[in-house]
């Protein structure tokens, strides 16, 4: 197996009294799609926010690339190769699609010319090629989720953290965007999703961890993952797997 | 580039005027509404781009102002040096004053009552301190040589006033066709969304205001030179922290030219206003304050804004008919 880009050992985080990640732990092998799934209120997008340095953990290390990064302030977890989508789409509303991928590019090219350049062709590349000139805000579900990732691209992540870019997509939109998806793998970045369209993530991910109640309970291929009585009851509730066991039984 | 030339033509027919209209009152009022654009373009820089509305830009034109005319009364330092003294000194403030607010990452409201205090401070402390000359101001002596930044035509003080507008306005351009702009415009866009995307918000906000803090405190050591008098509440006087925020918001926040376009709009309707309701004590502050609130309502982007506005409505509408045909035959 590849050696990890991201390992997450053992972090917490609590907000007040609510324990939101309990230790959970997580590691995201170099080139390779991770998925992290898990009932609604499970803590996924808490981690993300960890692991970007949105939060800072209450126990626990990360590891990146070997470095630990724990704490680290976001904008230098960007520099280093860490980019994230946000779940609600965050786009620069004022801005135009491209101007919005451009203060991504300008990351890795100060000048004005090449940042340009290189976000019209991240543009190209997500599907946005004739929306660049088009403000952010007239851009549908499909084309913002769209947009989140371009921006996330232009800064040439390493590691890039999905926060549920198919939600909200209706059955051809996703069927488009995966494999935008799966061409982000083959170029060598290394990507955690987290994703509520199961379909997506079994075919997607090699590798799937769910996190419930702030705990990773199963990791796993996504098979594997599936048929793990822990995640079926995490997820239908109390008893549910042997339920379904009993009328599969029959 | 091509952003400097609609600068060129604005800076080239403004230089004309004195060659044209030599009446000393129109000069002074143009005079001072370019004053009032630069200060604005300061605040613009930190407000328009940058989204941090600042309610005490008094703090940067105050210091700019005092620097100047203290140290040339009180140290005898020329009055060239002094200028530049006092633009570093205003960028000075600023840096102290952003270095503290955004690390106690103050933003919105906070961010405004929190440099509308320090501004007060200065004003407190200025009128006591006995270096400032305290209540009585300070007063710099009449030299009308061009060594001592002081001239006899009115028309000189005009065109070196324009030209700090111009080197504010290239400033601006530039700034927006900068990374630097870019990032800056995303923080006031979306701090969390810059940040994920490798912007040191903090320090992006620190250089704005920095810069922000030098152009207006250029307009206050200008001000130094062109009236020879300040004193607390001139120099830290909230009336700048305001002139300094509405010529902007009023021309268009956020815009090259919204800051020039706002003053000569604000001065204008102001000296109408007065000539109109003439010596009646507050009716011109009554007709100003409803002018600012037809503008926040009805053009919130002010003169610009609805302009820009305007034109498009036009294109899409041009568009939309062009369209109609080919919409029906596909359907």
């Amino acid at each position: 197996m590849a050696e990890p880009l991201l390992s997450v050992e053992r972090v917490s985080h609590s907000f007040g009294g609510l324990l939101a990640v309990n230790g959970a732990s997580l590691s995201a092998p170099a080139g390779r799609i991770t998925g992290l799934i898990g009932p609604n209120g499970a803590g996924k997008t808490t981690l993300f926010a960890i692991i970007c340095g949105f939060l800072k953990p209450c126990e626990g290390a990360i590891y990146y690339g070997g470095k630990d990064i724990t704490g680290e302030p976001p904008h230098r977890l960007a520099r280093h190769g860490i980019a994230r989508t946000f779940q609600i789409v965050q786009a620069f509303g004022g801005l135009s699609v491209r101007e919005n991928i451009v203060v991504g590019a300008y990351l890795r090219h100060p000048a004005r010319g090449a940042a340009l350049t290189a976000a019209d062709k991240i543009g190209c590349e997500v599907g946005l090629g004739e929306m660049l000139d088009q403000p952010a805000t007239t851009l549908t579900v499909a084309g913002s989720k769209r947009l989140e990732l371009a921006r996330a691209l232009a800064t040439e992540p390493k590691l890039l953290l999905l926060d549920e870019v198919l939600a909200g997509l209706n059955p051809s939109e996703i069927r488009d965007f995966l494999p935008v998806i799966r061409g982000l793998c083959d170029r060598g970045i290394t990507i955690i999703m987290i994703e509520h369209v199961m379909q997506a993530v079994m075919s997607l991910a090699e590798r799937v961890s769910v996190l419930a109640e702030g705990r990773i309970i199963a990791a796993g291929s996504p098979a594997q993952v599936a048929a793990d009585p822990a995640v079926v009851e995490a997820y239908l509730g109390h008893g549910a797997a042997a339920k379904l066991e009993a009328t599969h039984g029959h | 580039m091509k952003g400097l030339l609609p600068i060129a033509i604005v800076v080239v027919v403004l230089a004309s005027v004195p060659l044209i209209v030599h009446s000393n009152v129109v000069l002074n009022f143009l005079v001072v509404t370019l004053l009032i654009a630069l200060a604005g373009q300061g605040w613009n820089i930190l407000g328009g781009y940058g989204g941090q509305y600042s309610f005490g830009h008094a703090a940067f034109f105050g210091t700019g102002a005092y620097v100047t005319g203290v140290l040339q009364v009180r140290f005898g330092v020329n009055a060239w040096v002094g200028f530049a003294a006092g633009i570093a000194g205003a960028a000075a403030v600023g840096a102290f004053i952003g270095g503290l607010v955004f690390r106690a990452r103050l933003r919105g409201s906070y961010f405004a009552l929190v440099t509308l205090a320090f501004a007060e401070v200065l004003r407190i402390v200025a009128s006591v301190a006995p270096i400032t000359g305290a209540g009585v101001g300070t007063l710099i002596k009449l030299d009308l040589h061009a060594r001592s930044f002081q001239f006899e035509s009115r028309a000189v003080f005009y065109w070196v006033i324009l030209a700090l507008v111009a080197v504010s306005l290239v400033i601006a351009e530039m700034l927006e066709r900068s990374r630097f702009g870019a990032w800056l415009i995303a923080v006031r866009e979306n701090e969390y969304a810059a940040m994920a995307l490798g912007v040191d918000v903090s320090l992006v906000k620190l250089g704005a205001m920095v810069l922000s803090a030098a152009i207006t405190g250029a307009a206050g050591c200008f001000y130094a030179q062109y009236f020879l008098f300040i004193d607390a509440g001139i120099a830290y006087g909230t009336w700048i922290s305001i002139e300094a925020l509405l010529t902007p918001i009023i021309g268009g926040v956020g815009t090259v030219f919204g800051p020039l376009l706002g003053a000569l709009v604000v001065k204008a309707f102001g000296e109408s206003a007065k000539l109109i309701t003439g010596d009646a004590p507050g009716l011109d502050l009554i007709a100003y304050g409803s002018a600012l609130v037809l503008v926040i309502a009805f053009a919130p982007r002010g003169v610009i804004g609805a302009v820009a506005d305007a034109r498009n409505w036009v294109i899409r509408r041009s568009m939309a008919v062009r369209s109609l045909p080919r919409e029906a035959s596909r359907g």
